[in-house]
């Protein structure tokens, strides 16, 4: 598995993926960090509108990193090394997936420097952002960053194709985000509450206020687990075609 | 000791292997002979583990594929018909990435670059894999096989798409590791099991039509040698001359003419050397000899062949 993963690492920064997913989404963050703080008017220090929007980032560019993952292998034939190695399809598959899980760290890790001007920038009776929120956000942003990696990396395993892969990736998390907008409409309880439990976001929102809900933990843990299951599935079925 | 019992694999409907069963003993080097599409890659994506069987069962070194999978592909060292290299990688990384892929337990330096000086890629190291040339992938691909020094190693068509050069070398790479490791290669073409392999395993349409050692193999398709020669001479007596001629058991011609000179296609016994009586018969009637050449027995030849010595067999 540790095999894997370091060599997806490495991958993603000499294959300059890595790069253009860090750059990109640095980027299009510091726009919506600047646009609802530094700049709106008045100035706050308030970044629950900014992490909001990071989830929007995510949905957008985790895509780019997972599109390869299996998708490549399976066109280069790559693949047959990693399933007649000794290693098991499991551990192949949290190899990729903990590779691109620490892409998002690192992603997450860089987003705070943005934090770090409001500081001093922005002049407010409660001076500041709030560290216990911002850290209740970034965790929030972790798991739900994890549920769509493993997504993204399931979809690579249906497909050759990247670009089919990274299309499939962010129409299936958007259709976990619509799943949370309908819910409003239906009057059936136990509907809503189906719903509601694959609903990515509804989860999501708690973070954002400050609130750490560990069912939450949970349902995020549980999802990155059924779509890595899923993957796993994926191989050993082939096998039989 | 590799050992394959009744192995059946259907694609829906299709048996693409049907019911084989052989064992290979360790020191061998055994030669997987067929036409594309007769199920040699499948049989060897199924001992690899790369895919499963329909029913049938597979123990290498006394481990069973389909129980006992990472016992298996410990044992084996494979490289596929499309070698699987990561292109952006340098020989060197890519290299170590299979030698931590396998966990293996050497220095890990020392054995690389042991294994890189046996297929000869220890100059290229440090380039990428995408620049190399096909002949120097097709060896980095071998060298991928034989890291972690595994017991088997499997090879499935190593020498397509080579130029003639790079498939001397590559076979005799292989005959190289066949002394220290046992192997067992697929090939479409006969000239290469005969130049490489202790035993021949052929198989046609998902079944096996003969196993049976190299020299066994010479014999049996060694029964007529075939050549064909040009002469310049009037055709149909040319025909009855060598029709008459010792140690010749049929002619034919094969329609080709360029002005007076035919060309005609002749099988002879092997245990008389036909050449000289050739010669000798066609200057007495000064009828010159334009052209000679062996015909090497084709993979066709050897399933006429072969399939009619087993209904012999069956008759009697």
């Amino acid at each position: 598995m540790l095999a894997i993963f370091k060599r997806e690492m490495r991958a993603y920064f000499t294959t300059s993926i890595g790069y253009i997913f860090l750059a990109s989404a640095l980027v299009i963050s510091a726009v919506i960090f600047s646009v609802t703080t530094v700049l709106d008017s008045p100035p706050t220090a308030d970044t629950s509108l900014y992490f909001s929007g990071l989830i929007f980032v995510l949905m957008i560019f985790l895509p780019i990193l997972t599109m390869k993952s299996f998708s490549e292998e399976k066109k280069t034939k790559t693949e047959q090394l990693l399933l007649t190695s000794p290693v098991s399809t499991t551990q192949m598959v949290l190899g990729k997936f903990f590779s691109s899980f620490v892409m998002l760290a690192i992603f997450l890790a860089l987003s705070l420097i943005f934090i770090i001007p409001l500081t001093f920038f922005v002049p407010e009776e409660n001076s500041g952002p709030n560290g216990a929120l911002v850290m209740g956000n970034i965790i929030a942003l972790l798991l739900v960053g994890m549920s769509f990696i493993a997504i993204g990396i399931f979809v690579s395993s249906l497909t050759e194709n990247q670009f089919a892969a990274i299309v499939i990736t962010i129409v299936t998390i958007l259709l976990f985000f619509v799943i949370s907008l309908f819910n409003s409409f239906i009057s059936v309880y136990a509907i809503r509450v189906v719903l509601d439990w694959l609903s990515i976001f509804s989860r999501y929102t708690a973070f954002t206020y400050g609130v750490f809900d560990i069912s939450a933990l949970f349902y995020y843990i549980s999802l990155t687990g059924v779509f890595i299951f899923l993957t796993v599935r994926v191989f050993e079925s082939r096998k039989y075609n | 000791m590799l050992e394959i019992t009744n192995l059946v694999k259907n694609y829906g409907t299709k048996n693409a292997v049907d019911d084989i069963s052989f064992s290979i003993k360790k020191g061998e080097i055994v030669g997987f002979l067929g036409p594309n599409g007769a199920g040699k890659s499948t049989t060897m994506n199924i001992i690899t583990g790369y895919l499963s069987a329909t029913s049938g069962t597979v123990t290498v070194g006394g481990k069973d594929i389909f129980k006992d999978p990472m016992g298996v592909k410990k044992q084996i060292g494979f490289l596929p018909e499309q070698p699987p290299l990561y292109v952006d990688m340098t020989v060197n990384e890519y290299l170590s990435f299979v030698y931590d892929l396998k966990s293996c337990r050497f220095n890990k330096k020392e054995h690389l670059k042991e294994v890189m000086e046996k297929v000869k890629v220890y100059d290229v190291r440090n380039r990428l894999i995408r620049n190399l040339s096909k002949g120097y992938r097709q060896r980095v691909g071998i060298a991928q096989a034989i890291v972690g020094n595994p017991d088997f190693i499997i090879f499935d068509e190593p020498t397509v798409g080579l130029d003639p050069v790079q498939i001397i070398e590559i076979r005799n790479l292989i005959r190289s590791l066949g002394k220290s490791h046992t192997v067992i290669l697929s090939t479409h073409i006969l000239s290469e099991v005969q130049a490489i392999c202790d035993r021949v395993i052929i198989i046609n349409e998902g079944k096996i039509v003969a196993n049976e050692k190299t020299t066994d193999l010479n014999r049996t398709v060694g029964q007529s040698a075939k050549m064909k020669i040009k002469v310049a001479g009037p055709n149909k007596e040319v025909l009855n001359l060598l029709k008459g001629l010792q140690g010749i058991l049929s002619v034919t011609t094969d329609g080709i003419r360029e002005g007076d000179t035919y060309s005609y296609v002749l099988e002879s016994t092997p245990s008389i050397d036909v050449r000289k009586i050739i010669f000798n018969a066609l200057a007495a009637r000064s009828w010159p000899l334009m052209g000679m050449e062996n015909l090497e027995a084709e993979l066709e030849d050897v399933f006429v062949k072969l399939i009619k010595s087993e209904n012999e067999k069956g008759g009697k």
